[in-house]
């Protein structure tokens, strides 16, 4: 049994010592910089990010778990249509988007060229129009492609929910939405609460939209001290920093939920759904619409015109570069998704404070810009693969070259420590499905500790390692600063491809690539969105006319 | 065979693993310059000499960063910059080594090469006024200073100053004002600035053809870009913008480099230094000056396309080592004077 121990804590170890070797920089004194800092931008980056949380927030909330409730609850038009394709819009990155709406709605785009041709306007004198390139326009693109982390993970919870319990709601006289509040809501609240958490430590850590609309926030405070300062250490510092605020977020909602941990049991039949009036099945088709049309059809069509307009930027070294981004997401995706079920059973099993503490630490990854766990793992990394160089040099006249951070390796682990937690929190809260009595049935059974994760949790459990899997395909698909600091030579993404040219102000350019990274990201997110709707336990069972 | 193909998927999961070895005839170059504008020169290169390359691309002070921690082990062989600041940062940083090519004194004038031979210069640009000639008068927008004037009544456009070349351009006003004046500067330009610093340097200009700003400041191979583009409205643009000399009466226009330099750890000098011995001779410097409408650094070879109707200009010679010591400074001040 105490292997476990000492496999969690290996993992966790592992996993943290990038973000452990960034926060030792708190100690490390750095001069005057914090001064000046403080006297000149750091309140306007503290008060943007605080800003940029609430209304991500606020907006990811409402639609995130609004349709999740609408399409595995109720039924009105197109609802199955809307059930797989609200998912779309997490294969298209935020800085994909900002893009491209900028691209349409900027000055010489074809929106705001329309309107002056229109109403003879000449220039921007004669006309008021939105800026895209602010914070209201920062929130919206990131509610846009952030809600579907809401929606993905309060849709799984109400459909692991099982009927009996929304049963009682009705039999005790509540109707659909009084059953919403009162009983699938606070039910489901861990998985709503993961899912903003997600929302919320990307919408913290973007660094391309907020740096494409000239938004100032922690993110980019930290690479203009880092690169434009030339402090790395305040840039450490100020990560750590970052890293502390979300732990402490994360801290205030474990303790508000603190024994309350539900398990439920009991039938999972065919889920009833509630009929709708007519507005009410309006209002679910135009809700479920409105983040599908904005956060994908739209752009992603705008993207297809432009592709077409600079074909010449389609050569041959696409397939390359799909390759290798898929190559790179699937192979975390696996790496993550076992290493969080490891982590999470090991942690049910030996739920100690030690255990407890190490299993955050090693989430906390997420909570950090990209670039700045490059800097941690470069700093570790470099060091032990110029020791083995210099062991091997010295002992057996051979040079290792750098075996870590010349090949995938490193990049790979960055990849990791970075999202981790994300596989992590959606495998743990659908851990709490497990009861403590089928773990008991199990092991009675004579079952091995391991041989019950596999063959138990495994089975039961599977809608949710497939979605942490997706999560974290997807999230690699799109990583951009980590990949560029890290990747060995020869390595090119789509990604790093897409933020070039667009960075270059070459958008209709750039959305050859874009478009390319959604539809890698797209296909998966399909399917998996398919296999979580099949995968409902109890769903094979179904009678055929019930 | 059950287990066969497990291993196989094992061997393919794991194939990450397999170090990157470079071989003999190859040049491995970290480049801050984006891959589709110095490919073309890279596969020429390619042919012509027969040495491969291999490609990794990135921002200046990131790409130094790497430098600085792989050490003695760094594959890289060549450090190419879009700035001449990082390349004195680097020297000073310890990961170039000093090389010396009778080609490359011929080709590069001392002005635009390290004293020591740690860097060379291969392309240069100036970074320039522009207006719209239809509501601003020229005169009065004649040097960088005068756009920081409190009654100048035009709104300014430029980039955030996380931008590079707006460091370097503040880091040369440290050089020539000191730093009291450079504040003061820096606070005169924000206080007319049009709208929040944002978007590059084309945005810069196409504000102005949009009536966002009346002035912009930008590098000169943007407008140079917009006025070889076939785009409609990129043409559009070049007919409501002029561009203006600035400071011709003094010390003349500031004046910024790409470059590269061969690294401490190059396991293959020969070849790197071919390689920036190609990128300084007539073809490759064309090439800069035709593609990329630079200005090429190589006495022998004419600026060419859009740039030549540009004209000649005066150019500021500062000492390009001052703008590398001022860069830090550069910054603080900008932030203190809530240029974002």
């Amino acid at each position: 049994m105490r292997i476990w121990t000492f496999i969690l804590l290996g993992i966790a170890c592992l996993v943290a010592a990038p973000v452990v070797v960034i926060l030792t920089y708190l100690v490390i004194p750095s001069g005057d910089v914090w001064s000046h800092l403080a006297a000149t931008v750091l309140p306007g980056y503290i008060i943007n990010s605080l800003w940029l949380m609430l209304g991500v927030g606020a907006g990811t909330l409402i639609l995130g778990v609004g349709t999740a409730w609408f399409v595995t609850m109720t039924s009105f038009p197109w609802r199955r249509f809307f059930e797989w394709s609200l998912i779309m819009p997490l294969a298209v990155p935020a800085y994909v988007i900002a893009f491209t709406y900028t691209g349409l709605l900027e000055y010489s785009g074809p929106v705001q060229t329309y309107l002056r041709e229109l109403f003879g306007w000449s220039s921007v004198a004669d006309y008021w129009f939105p800026q895209i390139r602010s914070l209201p326009g920062a929130i919206i693109m990131m509610t846009l492609v952030f809600y579907p982390y809401v929606y993905m993970l309060s849709r799984a919870a109400f459909l692991e929910q099982s009927v009996s319990v929304l049963d009682a709601g009705r039999t005790l006289g509540r109707n659909a939405g009084s059953t919403f509040v009162h009983v699938a809501l606070p039910l489901a609240r861990p998985a709503i609460v993961g899912g903003l958490a997600l929302a919320l430590m990307e919408t913290l850590n973007d660094f391309g939209t907020v740096e494409f609309f000239a938004v100032d926030t922690f993110v980019t405070g930290i690479y203009r001290t880092w690169l434009g300062l030339g402090e790395p250490g305040v840039a450490a510092q100020l990560g750590s920093i970052l890293m502390l605020f979300i732990l402490a977020l994360i801290l205030m909602e474990r303790w508000s939920r603190k024994g309350k941990v539900t398990y439920t049991v009991g039938s999972y039949k065919r889920l009833p759904r509630y009929s709708l009036s007519r507005s009410g099945s309006a209002a679910a088709f135009f809700m479920c619409l409105f983040p599908v049309f904005f956060g994908f059809i739209l752009p992603v069509g705008a993207m297809l015109a432009w592709t077409v307009q600079t074909w010449a930027y389609v050569d041959s070294r696409f397939i390359q570069m799909a390759l290798t981004s898929l190559y790179l997401s699937g192979i975390t995706a696996f790496i993550a998704v076992l290493t969080a079920l490891v982590l999470s059973y090991g942690h049910r099993l030996r739920p100690g404070k030690l255990n407890s503490a190490a299993v955050r630490m090693a989430g906390m990854g997420y909570a950090v810009p990209g670039a700045i766990i490059a800097l941690g793992i470069m700093i570790p990394f470099t060091f032990v693969d110029n020791f083995i160089d210099g062991f091997a040099r010295q002992y057996f006249n051979y040079s290792t070259g750098l075996i870590l951070t010349g090949t995938w390796t490193a990049l790979i682990f960055a990849y990791l420590v970075r999202f981790l937690a994300v596989s992590y929190n959606t495998v743990e809260s659908s851990m709490a499905k497990v009861t403590p009595s089928m773990d008991g049935a199990a092991r009675t059974l004579g079952l091995s500790a391991s041989k019950t994760l596999f063959r138990v949790y495994g089975p039961i459990m599977r809608p949710s390692l497939l979605t942490a899997a997706v999560l974290v395909f997807v999230d690699v698909m799109k990583e951009l600063p980590a990949t560029l600091m890290m990747r060995p030579f020869g390595l090119q993404t789509l990604a790093i491809r897409s933020y070039e040219l667009a960075s270059d102000g070459l958008l209709k350019e750039s959305s050859a690539s874009s478009l390319a990274i959604v539809a890698v990201g797209i296909i998966p997110v399909i399917m998996l969105s398919f296999m979580i709707s099949k995968a409902r336990p109890g769903t094979k069972k179904r009678m055929p006319s019930t | 065979m059950k287990q066969i193909k497990y291993g196989l998927v094992l061997v393919f999961i794991f194939s990450f693993l397999v170090p990157f070895k470079s071989f003999a005839s190859e040049v491995n170059i970290y480049s801050a310059r984006q891959e589709h504008l110095i490919k073309p020169l890279l596969d020429i290169f390619q042919e012509q000499t027969g040495i491969s390359y291999r490609l990794l691309t990135g921002q200046g002070p990131a790409l130094l960063e790497r430098l600085k921690s792989e050490g003695i082990n760094s594959p890289a062989d060549v450090l190419l910059t879009v700035d001449v600041g990082n390349l004195v940062a680097a020297k000073q940083s310890n990961v170039l080594r000093p090389v010396t090519s009778e080609v490359l004194n011929a080709n590069i004038p001392s002005q635009y090469r390290d004293d020591e031979g740690y860097w060379y210069g291969l392309s240069a640009r100036s970074r320039v006024i522009y207006y719209a000639p239809d509501r601003v008068d020229p005169a009065r927008i004649s040097t960088y200073e005068s756009l920081a004037d409190a009654d100048l009544g035009y709104r300014v456009c430029v980039r955030s100053s996380s931008n590079i070349y707006n460091q370097s351009l503040m880091a040369s006003m440290i050089a020539h004002h000191g730093p009291e004046k450079a504040y003061e500067w820096a606070r005169g330009l924000v206080d007319n600035f049009g709208r929040r610093p944002q978007d590059n340097d084309t945005g810069q200009i196409r504000a102005v053809a949009s009536g966002e700003c009346d002035v912009a400041i930008a590098n000169t191979y943007y407008f140079g870009r917009l006025m070889s583009s076939q785009d409609r409205s990129d043409q559009q643009v070049v007919e409501r913008v002029a561009l203006l000399w600035p400071n011709q009466e003094e010390r003349g226009a500031h004046m910024n480099l790409s470059g590269a330099g061969v690294t401490m750890s190059s396991k293959n000098v020969d070849a790197a230094v071919a390689l920036i011995e190609f990128l300084s001779q007539e073809g490759a410097q064309s090439f800069y000056a035709a593609e990329n409408n630079e200005y090429p650094v190589n006495p022998r070879v004419e600026p060419s396309g859009a740039v030549k109707e540009l004209g000649g200009f005066k150019a500021d010679s500062l000492n390009l080592s001052d703008i590398e010591k001022y860069s830090a400074q550069a910054l603080r001040i900008m932030d203190r004077a809530g240029w974002r």
